[in-house]
């Protein structure tokens, strides 16, 4: 089970919790996987997200693994200028 | 809007162009004669992108109307290297990374020159003070200062 | 999963010249203003002259009739555009409402410019003007016109207009436990004013577009893949049809990684079946492109008698234009990102009021939010008297340490940046009157992103790189550099090229640190692809297993000695490629994660003019960690613009809207961005921690350097007067009101 961390005001998203447990081995299964937990963060997972996995963010690329003690924190979609 | 007949010398080369009276030099290079090398970047005299001399005097395209040309010599970017040999500013420029996007750079070129025609041996503050005309938004100026001053240096143990 | 491998350097860290360089200073180059066609037409834009305005009827009808004038483009003439870019368009060109002084509400295509802008006279638009505003503490003041309804996301907190429409918050820990350890707090409210990116090259394109739907597009931006990719889900395109060619670029800072004119430019193209050119006035550049956000911040900090934070907390007002946007969120992250904290909150909050859509801005949402934290910080350490260098170390976070927006840092230098404040002579230079010295630290995420790129081996040995990412700051240069690093072989062999989108696969656009960093990788990755192929082809040339062949020094080696075959080189392995199986070439397309964070630390000297406020900047030096510094003159001058924008921006720049809602300074007199005759030399140190995620270590650097220098210059300008400015700019007149209020 891999531990996601949920951050501020996103964790209104997830019932209020600060982190949840999922059963997932990269970021393509959790993203599929969180907002069929909780349906709320659906709507800010299409807006996009970053998803920091092990202390590197992740925009985009779903096969980044996920280990069981991967630190895995979702973020809104990092920009730049 | 009635133009006017212009005969003029730029980079050396005798010109001749019809414009509209209201057209600026700036206008003329750019649109009439081809030579995109002297760059717009507010058409208000602010930023010194357009920079030209006209005999002699550093000056904003973007100011002075394509007929005021008329039996002046104009001095362009496109004049500043000798055939393939580059000037010793252009030269030192590309050396001590003096560009980085690169518009400003023929307008502070051509700015340094003119300086260095009247002070071969400017201090910091003179180079900053000429070229504050001259708005680059890439480099901070650091490296084009430093650039003027050693074409400056250079020039100086050339000629002695 | 390191792709890091130290070793020794032979191309990278060398100070070479860049491939563009001499059309560059020969005036060669051509930027997107510098190009014509065939039959050109020439574009101008109508804009709005209200903030905030109904447009009941548009009348073209005389402008039609101007003898020149080929077409005339209203929202009319725009299909329904691709769900999620309605906001893109609506800014291109005004649907049922102006939202802002300069918003565009038609357009011409006319045979001189002179034509152009006398149609625009003769179109007639009536307009409902309706209630405006302005300034980000009256729009979230519930009571407030309201800039667009139906917009609030669920999170946003009750007691605030509908103009808040986004709202984030991020942190760890209790701060209410935290300033209960604290020996001293405090609480602060600042305001800064929003700037623009400032580039000196006004937008300017030239598009076709036939009837049949294909075009071509010339156009500078820092994204041509973007640009193809908004012109067409604003017109309804297919992106294989529009081929954009990205021009060099004069400049973009992320002000030009969206599109304002070119969709337009194509509309009026299509209408009236010619090529037609646009170029953007300078006043149209500040009334209706790029600017960034304005602030209302909020700080709480609480700190120990020896310098401990043990709470951190900000909330953050970021006002970013007519449209809803995320900045905030870049607001709320880097706060207090530099710090190893307990207890950490800080909440954004994105605010639309009747001004441009904001674009990024380097570090989009860093610098103002850094500048909040950072003075408070600065404050507090004059308030226990203690050294603000000392004070960062201790506080400063490292590798292992939980950020304040969640995820653990890897390996960085921020201690390696602050450190090396020690070691300057600037630090420990002696101060005179009227002088003070100000220190702050920033930080950046950088990322990668989609990155495609194309290498080539040609028959005469020499390299070909063929990529998608318009070249700011000589990326070109430290591309090849890269590529000749892996070949071993010399930077004169190979050239790096930027390609338009009809000859390339999909890139993000020259932003987010990204190019040297995730362009560099994928041209690393192409090379090593080749060389891989390489090895393939001389295996069977020289009847050997393919791990018998070596590549080192530029050159293919045989390690079965029996052989006795001798080293090939590029060249002789070119001059073979058709006979061991034709041409050699690799491409690698990648969504390249694995960036790396980057931090920095700027020093600043200021000195006020007591009797005026005038402020000059004395000395000043950046410090920043590149991971590797492919070019080291480049990535001083990242450091150095990013810096003197950063002054700019603490100084002088400013939006000035008046009562009725107008830009009233949409020019480069007024808008007043550095000259070289207000800045000093800007000194630099390069700190190099690798970065674990690229082969050679590279961090992005374009981006953390404008991220310290507002609070850099505040905490100077505060120290050198003995009163705390919370406002930026500080212009002579707010600096004067604080000497003279302090009397």
């Amino acid at each position: 089970m891999a531990h996601i961390q949920i951050f501020g005001s996103l964790r209104d998203l997830f019932a209020g919790e600060d982190s949840v447990e999922l059963d997932v081995k990269n970021l393509r299964e959790l993203l599929l996987k969180l907002p069929a937990a909780y349906p709320d963060c659906q709507e800010e997972i299409d807006e996009g997200v970053s998803v920091s996995i092990d202390g590197k963010i992740i925009n985009d690329d779903w096969f980044t693994p996920i280990r069981p003690d991967s630190e895995v924190v979702v973020l809104p979609r990092i920009v730049g200028g | 809007m009635s133009s006017t007949h212009v005969s003029t010398t730029i980079n050396g080369q005798a010109v001749e162009y019809v414009c509209p009276n209201d057209a600026s030099l700036l206008e003329v290079l750019r649109d009439q004669l081809g030579m995109t090398g002297t760059k717009e970047g507010c058409g208000s005299g602010d930023c010194g992108a357009c920079s030209v001399t006209v005999d002699g005097r550093l000056v904003c395209s973007c100011l002075v109307l394509g007929v005021e040309a008329q039996n002046r010599q104009v001095e362009t970017i496109e004049g500043m290297a000798d055939k393939n040999q580059l000037h010793k500013l252009q030269q030192v420029f590309l050396e001590k990374a003096a560009l980085q996007c690169g518009i400003c750079t023929p307008g502070i070129l051509i700015a340094a020159r003119s300086l260095l025609e009247k002070n071969p041996d400017p201090t910091e503050k003179e180079v900053r003070y000429w070229i504050a005309g001259n708005l680059c938004r890439c480099t901070g100026y650091d490296k084009i200062v430093r650039a003027i001053l050693e074409t400056a240096k250079q020039l100086r143990e050339e000629a002695a | 999963m390191s792709e890091y491998q130290a070793k020794e350097f032979k191309v990278l860290g060398q100070r070479l010249q860049r491939p563009d360089g001499i059309d560059k200073v020969t005036g060669r180059a051509k930027y997107g203003a510098d190009t014509e066609a065939a039959g050109m037409l020439h574009g101008k834009i109508l804009r709005s002259p209200h903030a905030h305005a109904r447009i009941l009827s548009i009348d073209t009808s005389a402008a039609e009739a101007l003898n020149g004038v080929k077409a005339v483009v209203t929202r009319a003439d725009f299909p329904t555009a691709a769900k999620g870019y309605e906001d893109v368009q609506d800014n291109c060109m005004a649907g049922e409402r102006a939202l802002y002084d300069g918003h565009a509400v038609a357009a011409v295509a006319a045979t001189s410019k002179r034509i152009a802008k006398q149609a625009l006279k003769l179109i007639k638009v009536e307009y409902e003007t309706l209630p405006h505003v302005t300034e980000v503490e009256a729009a979230i003041t519930v009571g407030a016109p309201i800039v667009q309804a139906g917009q609030v996301s669920k999170r946003v907190p009750e007691g605030y207009s509908d103009n808040v429409v986004r709202y984030v918050s991020f942190g760890h820990g209790d701060i209410d436990a935290g300033i209960a350890q604290a020996d001293a707090t405090i609480e602060r409210t600042y305001r800064t004013e929003a700037s623009h990116q400032g580039y000196i090259e006004p937008h300017a394109c030239l598009a076709t577009l036939n009837e049949d739907g294909r075009g071509d597009l010339w156009v500078c931006t820092q994204g041509h893949f973007w640009i193809r990719d908004m012109s067409c889900a604003v017109l309804g395109l297919e992106s294989a049809n529009l081929r954009v060619t990205a021009s060099e670029i004069g400049g973009g800072f992320g002000g030009k990684t969206t599109v304002f004119i070119e969709p337009v430019a194509l509309a009026l193209s299509k209408k009236s079946g010619h090529a037609v050119k646009l170029v953007m006035t300078r006043e149209e550049v500040l009334r209706a492109t790029g600017p960034t956000i304005s602030t209302l911040m909020h700080v709480k900090l609480g700190m120990t008698n020896d310098g401990r934070i043990t709470a951190a907390y900000a909330k953050l007002f970021y006002q970013s234009g007519a449209y809803k946007q995320g900045c905030a969120d870049f607001g709320a992250m880097p706060a207090f990102a530099p710090y190893d904290l307990e207890n950490v909150h800080t909440e954004g909050f994105d605010v639309v009021t009747n001004r441009p859509r904001t674009a990024s801005y380097r570090a989009p949402g860093a610098p103002t939010a850094c500048y909040a934290a950072e003075s408070a910080i600065d404050e507090l350490c004059q308030q226990l008297n203690l050294d603000p260098l000392a004070v960062r170390l201790k506080n400063a976070a490292k590798e292992g340490t939980k950020s304040s927006y969640g995820p653990t840092y890897e390996d960085h230098g921020l201690i390696q940046c602050l450190e090396a404040v020690k070691d300057t002579e600037h630090w420990n230079a002696p101060l005179g009157a009227n002088q003070g010295r100000g220190l702050a630290a920033g930080f950046w995420f950088n990322f990668g992103g989609e990155t495609s790129v194309s290498t080539f081996l040609n028959t005469d040995g020499s390299i070909t790189v063929t990529e998608g990412n318009p070249d700011i700051g000589g990326s070109r240069a430290s591309i090849s550099m890269m590529v000749a690093e892996e070949f071993g072989i010399n930077y004169d062999q190979v050239r790096t090229t930027v390609t338009d989108t009809g000859s390339m696969g999909q890139n993000e656009p020259t932003h987010g640190s990204r190019v040297t960093f995730a362009v560099g990788m994928a041209a690393i990755k192409c090379s090593r692809s080749i060389k891989a192929e390489i090895a393939q082809r001389l295996a069977k040339t020289w009847d050997v297993a393919v791990d018998q062949v070596s590549w080192q020094d530029g050159k293919a080696h045989c390690l079965d000695a029996s052989k006795g075959i001798e080293p090939m080189s590029l060249p002789e392995i070119g001059a073979i490629a058709n006979n061991t199986g034709g041409p050699i070439g690799a491409h690698h397309g990648s969504n390249m994660e694995g960036a790396g964070v980057a931090f920095g630390v700027h020093i600043c000297d200021t000195e006020v003019d007591p009797e005026t406020g005038y402020v000059t900047v004395q000395r000043y030096t950046a410090i920043q960690d590149a991971g590797k510094a492919i070019q080291p003159d480049y990535v001083e001058g990242q450091l150095q613009g990013g810096a003197v924008q950063g002054i700019g921006w603490a100084l002088n720049e400013e939006y000035v809207y008046g009562e009725d809602g107008r830009l009233q300074n949409p020019g480069f007199l007024d808008y007043r961005i550095p000259v070289a005759s207000d800045m000093p030399m800007i000194d630099t140190v390069i700190i190099e921690v690798p970065n674990p995620g690229h082969p050679f270590g590279v961090r992005g650097v374009g981006e953390t350097p404008i991220v310290p220098p507002l609070a850099a210059v505040g905490n100077a300008v505060s120290r050198a007067v003995g009163v705390r400015y919370n406002h930026l700019p500080m212009s002579p007149p707010r600096v004067l009101a604080g000497i003279q209020a302090a009397k």
